[in-house]
């Protein structure tokens, strides 16, 4: 690619062009992935719940997607008299603009990254943190109690499980022993049963709910609480201002998962030696983590606020902090062997 | 070395600009007929009954301020984890010893009720 442009233009910008024409091929399917994943979302738990779901747009309801993003375009974007200008627009883009600049150093095949950096599980934490900010700021500039509310409530649970999440990953790189995203993936070559989520079992189970709680996802929902709060910390958000905040959400709903099959279920990797490794098994396992956060969405009842601080605190966090110690005790044995 | 992170600079850009993009067209495209009501903050329906900037549970400090204690911790943990192998028996036991420092801590707050939201 870089070779083409040159053709035409100088080595630095031949060099930036395809570098963004790289992003560009991230950027556009992950937000096809992010429009499906909302008709996915509506078939599945319509279905769950002896439903059909939408099924009018085109086949199958499969316009569905794209007929929401044009009616969301053509709505007016409601500015609340008392709420802060700049910061009212600010909060989206810190919303959406981590959810997306994290996929820089995702992996999906060999060599297949844009960035392959040594930092990139630092640089996935740093870019998800950040997320929070879009929601403080959303509840602070709206000037609105529910909106004030919601971001609280969301924001002091999105940093309770990040500490969880956190202490899962450090388990992750006393097994790797690397930072680098690609590098642990080919750590867990050689099979099914090479893969991080069976001797760090416990740890692989307090990531996924962690990153259900994290990203906001039912049954930890009580920062969006239509119930109790209406939407929480967006709810002055209106036309492409909210939508803005539903595509952070879902792109960080993929990138959770992503994550997870990287670290936990060997990313590209096949589990059996008969089949090849490849993109498509990423695809895969991502689609089956993505199946389980709906599916637990259909599933279970809203948690209470305090339930929810009490799980974060008093169980994951000593939890996560044992089998840290339990696996950084079994390296110094010569069990070490089933950790790496 | 630097010129790795290039890309991941480019990728911050183009989610900014995916993020105003979409604010752009909605301003252009969408209608804006801006009236008192419609601008007020939602209240259910009924007017506003005070600033919405008023005060809020300490508890929602605490957990800030727990939550950069833990988090320096894990950015500490991160390098370590990954040298582990080469640091050996005295590497494990040094951060054994700062984590049960942390672990004193966590119990005291605990016993507090820092952690407490019932």
């Amino acid at each position: 690619m870089q070779d083409f442009f040159s053709q035409f233009f100088s080595p630095e910008l031949a060099l930036t062009l395809s570098y963004l024409f790289k992003i560009i091929l991230i950027v556009v399917p992950v937000m096809i992935s992010v429009a499906y994943l909302t008709y996915f979302e509506r078939r599945v738990i319509g279905f769950m719940q002896s439903r059909i779901g939408p099924n009018r747009v085109g086949y199958f309801g499969l316009l569905q997607p794209i007929a929401d993003a044009l009616k969301l375009m053509f709505k007016e974007i409601v500015l609340p008299s008392k709420s802060n200008n700049f910061l009212f627009f600010l909060a989206p883009l810190l919303s959406i603009a981590p959810a997306l600049a994290a996929w820089a150093v995702i992996p999906f095949n060999y060599e297949m990254v844009l960035a392959d950096i040594n930092a990139g599980l630092l640089y996935v934490l740093a870019m998800t943190s950040i997320a929070v900010y879009g929601v403080i700021i959303a509840g602070w500039a709206s000037n609105s109690k529910y909106a004030f509310l919601g971001s609280l409530r969301s924001a002091a649970q999105i940093v309770s499980y990040e500490i969880a999440m956190g202490f899962t990953l450090v388990g992750v790189l006393m097994c790797a022993n690397s930072l680098n995203l690609g590098d642990i993936v080919i750590a867990q070559e050689g099979g099914i049963s090479q893969w991080y989520c069976w001797p760090l079992f416990p740890l692989f189970v307090i990531y996924f709910i962690s990153a259900v709680a994290e990203t906001n996802r039912a049954p930890f929902d009580v920062a969006e609480g239509e119930s109790e709060i209406v939407a929480g910390f967006h709810v002055e958000y209106s036309g492409m201002a909210f939508a803005l905040f539903f595509l952070a959400e879902y792109a960080n709903m993929i990138l959770v998962s992503i994550l997870a099959v990287i670290m936990f279920l060997g990313g590209w990797l096949s589990p059996v030696s008969f089949i090849p490794d490849g993109i498509f098994w990423l695809i895969i396992k991502v689609a089956f983590v993505l199946f389980c956060f709906l599916w637990l969405r259909a599933t279970f009842p809203r948690y209470r606020y305090d339930q929810i601080m009490r799980l974060g605190w008093k169980v994951f966090i000593p939890l996560t902090l044992v089998w840290i110690i339990f696996v950084g005790a079994m390296m110094q044995t010569s069990y070490a062997g089933y950790f790496h | 070395m630097l010129d790795s992170y290039f890309p991941v600079l480019l990728f911050i850009l183009v989610g900014l600009g995916v993020g105003i993009g979409p604010l752009v067209l909605g301003k252009i495209l969408a209608p804006h007929k801006p009236n008192d009501q419609k601008n007020s903050p939602y209240e259910c329906g009924f007017e506003a009954f005070e600033d919405a900037r008023m005060k809020f549970d300490v508890r929602y400090y605490l957990v800030a301020i727990l939550f950069i204690l833990f988090d320096l911790e894990i950015t500490f943990l991160f390098p370590w984890a990954v040298v582990l192998d080469s640091l050996g028996l005295q590497g494990f036991i040094v951060m054994m010893i700062f984590l049960g420092i942390l672990v004193v801590g966590f119990i005291y707050e605990w016993k507090k009720g820092a952690l407490d939201w019932e």
